[in-house]
């Protein structure tokens, strides 16, 4: 019993931290139809961030990395998409390539900078005692990480839903032409939305460190889940990601603990039925 | 013109093993198996307009397939070959019974999270895989009785492999069903109208494009004797990629050119430097960014341009 409660508590944290990197995704997805390739790196960016220095500097505590890694990410993302990306506004295709260039210029960049050897994120240390709950013991952290992820999409609810700033994301993502019309900056909102995103999933990496730990290849391990996220519960759609987020997390740390080498071969079923049967993802208004 | 060209392409072709040294011969060999595989992408890329981020697949599970059953299981060559490209031309179909449900930016991601997965159980899978450490102590095959162990002998049987794939490639692209093809990729709605069925010339380009794929992935590990996850990662489809557009998509033979400059390149720069995809990555913003529809048109536009602002 203690090993399904456990595994149910880690799933659930990997689904927050999941929600937390394809959420971005797939705000971008949606307004800007650009598949970024570069999310995987973002969050890699943001756990090297964090692991380095929360290790040079023992003062910091991780919510405030986490957020300093998270504007940090938030401006190279907002760089990379002046700079680059409005370059390639009449080329999709150009732009998925250019971020997948510039996926690998960021992990390359991170080997260079911090070497081959995974380092730790320390759990800080008001959460390291476990936490007693109904006759079982549950790690602190990942409770709290769950606790962030419900609250990272009440917020980006209220944003979206109930701000200025929201309905004009939502005009852009349902009609861009007649947004522009209206007299809304669709431009500058694509730059807002990048930075948003990027920023986000900044962040997830400094929080995912505890759980996961800064190593090369972390972007193409993280990259593939947030795919499958977003295309399971549906492109550009919050809820969807939500949902999907849970479903994936759910599965990989089940297949893991329980079949570990066909733990990659079970998150392909979840796709495969959803794209059978409902090819625009759970969720999704309209199919990519 | 087309003499004098088709001559100068010929004696490139016939001329390395009689004067080049091994190093150089080896390279041909090499540029010949990533032009079979570019050509395979670009069946999908530049005719079909489905932008597959995940062509690596067929190279490696064909690769893997071949060395696990010559290595392992005891097969011969000729049969470990056949029941390579079969098991991924048979994959090739499910995927893309997968992928074509979705077009565009979802086939990409799509196509890419597949193979991302497959990637993810070469590593992890370690039992059959080795993993991290790679398939090693692999064998040549010996067509005929003849050893292909020398750069010579290799380069020659590349050579041919290469040409029929070329040659049976642009039959097909040249058919009445490549322009189909072509014709799904334009105006998919007017094709329907017409009484095409776009999905299904999709899919039997995509199986068919897999079968080329997996073509290359078995010259792949003859030529290495070694096989490793790698060549399922995202750096080995987005290397293909970049070779096909920098060659011009959509182009019979440039994708093989570019596929060449892009090994040229690899090959070149990982003399001097070990960041290779810090490179890639590099060259990936540049030709998009300058040179979007390839290198030979874009070199022409440059030109034209530099001498529009001098006069």
């Amino acid at each position: 019993m203690q090993f399904w409660i456990i595994q149910g508590l880690n799933s659930l944290s990997l689904g927050g931290l999941l929600f937390l990197l394809s959420s971005g995704f797939s705000l971008i997805f949606g307004l800007m139809r650009l598949a970024n390739l570069t999310h995987g790196a973002f969050f890699m960016l943001g756990t090297y961030f964090g692991a380095v220095a929360l290790r040079e500097y023992s003062g910091l505590n991780i919510w405030v990395t986490a957020l300093g890694a998270g504007i940090i990410v938030a401006a190279l993302g907002g760089l990379f998409e002046r700079l680059v990306l409005t370059r390639l506004k009449t080329n999709p295709l150009g732009q998925v390539l250019v971020t997948l260039g510039m996926s690998f210029i960021i992990s390359d960049a991170c080997l260079v900078l911090w070497g081959g050897d995974s380092i730790p994120v320390p759990t800080p240390h008001n959460l390291q005692a476990p936490t007693r709950l109904f006759g079982f013991v549950f790690p602190t952290y990942r409770l709290v990480l769950v606790g962030i992820a419900v609250a990272a999409i009440g917020a980006l609810n209220l944003l979206i839903d109930r701000t200025r700033l929201g309905a004009m994301i939502r005009a852009g993502v349902d009609d861009r032409q007649m947004a522009r019309a209206v007299g809304i900056p669709v431009s500058r909102l694509f730059t807002i939305v990048f930075c948003l995103g990027a920023g986000i999933a900044g962040a997830a990496g400094v929080l995912g460190g505890p759980i996961l730990s800064a190593y090369p290849g972390l972007d193409a391990d993280m990259l593939p889940l947030a795919l499958i996220v977003v295309i399971l519960g549906g492109i550009g759609s919050l809820f969807g990601a939500f949902v999907g987020s849970f479903i994936i997390g759910f599965i990989y740390t089940f297949g893991t603990a329980l079949v570990p080498d066909l733990a990659y071969i079970i998150l392909f079923l979840p796709m495969i039925v959803v794209l059978a049967f409902r090819p625009q993802g759970l969720f999704g208004r309209v199919s990519a | 013109m087309k003499w004098i060209a088709g001559a100068i392409i010929a004696a490139a072709l016939l001329l390395p093993p009689f004067f080049a040294g091994d190093f150089y011969i080896n390279l041909a060999s090499q540029i010949l198996i990533a032009g079979v595989f570019a050509l395979s992408l670009n069946l999908l890329v530049g005719f079909g307009g489905m932008t597959s981020l995940g062509h690596a697949s067929y190279l490696g599970v064909a690769a893997y397939l071949s060395a696990l059953l010559t290595s392992r299981y005891g097969f011969g060559h000729g049969t470990a070959a056949l029941i390579s490209i079969l098991g991924t031309v048979a994959m090739a179909a499910f995927f893309g019974v997968i992928a074509l449900r979705a077009s565009g930016l979802g086939f990409l991601m799509i196509t890419l999270a597949l193979s991302q997965v497959l990637w993810g159980l070469a590593y992890r899978m370690s039992d059959v895989t080795n993993g991290d450490n790679g398939l090693a102590g692999l064998t040549r095959p010996a067509p005929f009785g003849i050893s292909l162990e020398s750069p010579a002998a290799f380069y020659w049987f590349a050579l041919i492999v290469a040409v029929i794939a070329f040659v049976m490639m642009a039959i097909f692209v040249s058919s009445s069903f490549g322009s189909s093809l072509k014709g799904v990729r334009d105006q998919p709605r007017r094709m329907a109208a017409l009484g095409f069925n776009p999905w299904m010339i999709r899919w039997i380009t995509f199986i068919y494009a897999g079968f080329w794929g997996a073509v290359a992935g078995l010259l792949y590990v003859y030529y290495n004797k070694y096989i490793h996850p790698t060549s399922l990662s995202t750096t080995s489809s987005a290397e293909a990629l970049l070779g096909v557009i920098a060659g011009g998509s959509g182009t019979l033979g440039g994708p093989a050119v570019g596929a060449a400059l892009v090994l040229l390149l690899k090959s070149y720069a990982s003399a001097y430097i070990e960041r290779w995809n810090m490179l890639l990555g590099l060259v990936f913003l540049f030709i998009v960014l300058v040179m979007p529809t390839g290198i030979v048109p874009g070199l022409h536009k440059l030109v034209t341009r530099l001498r529009g602002r001098s006069s």
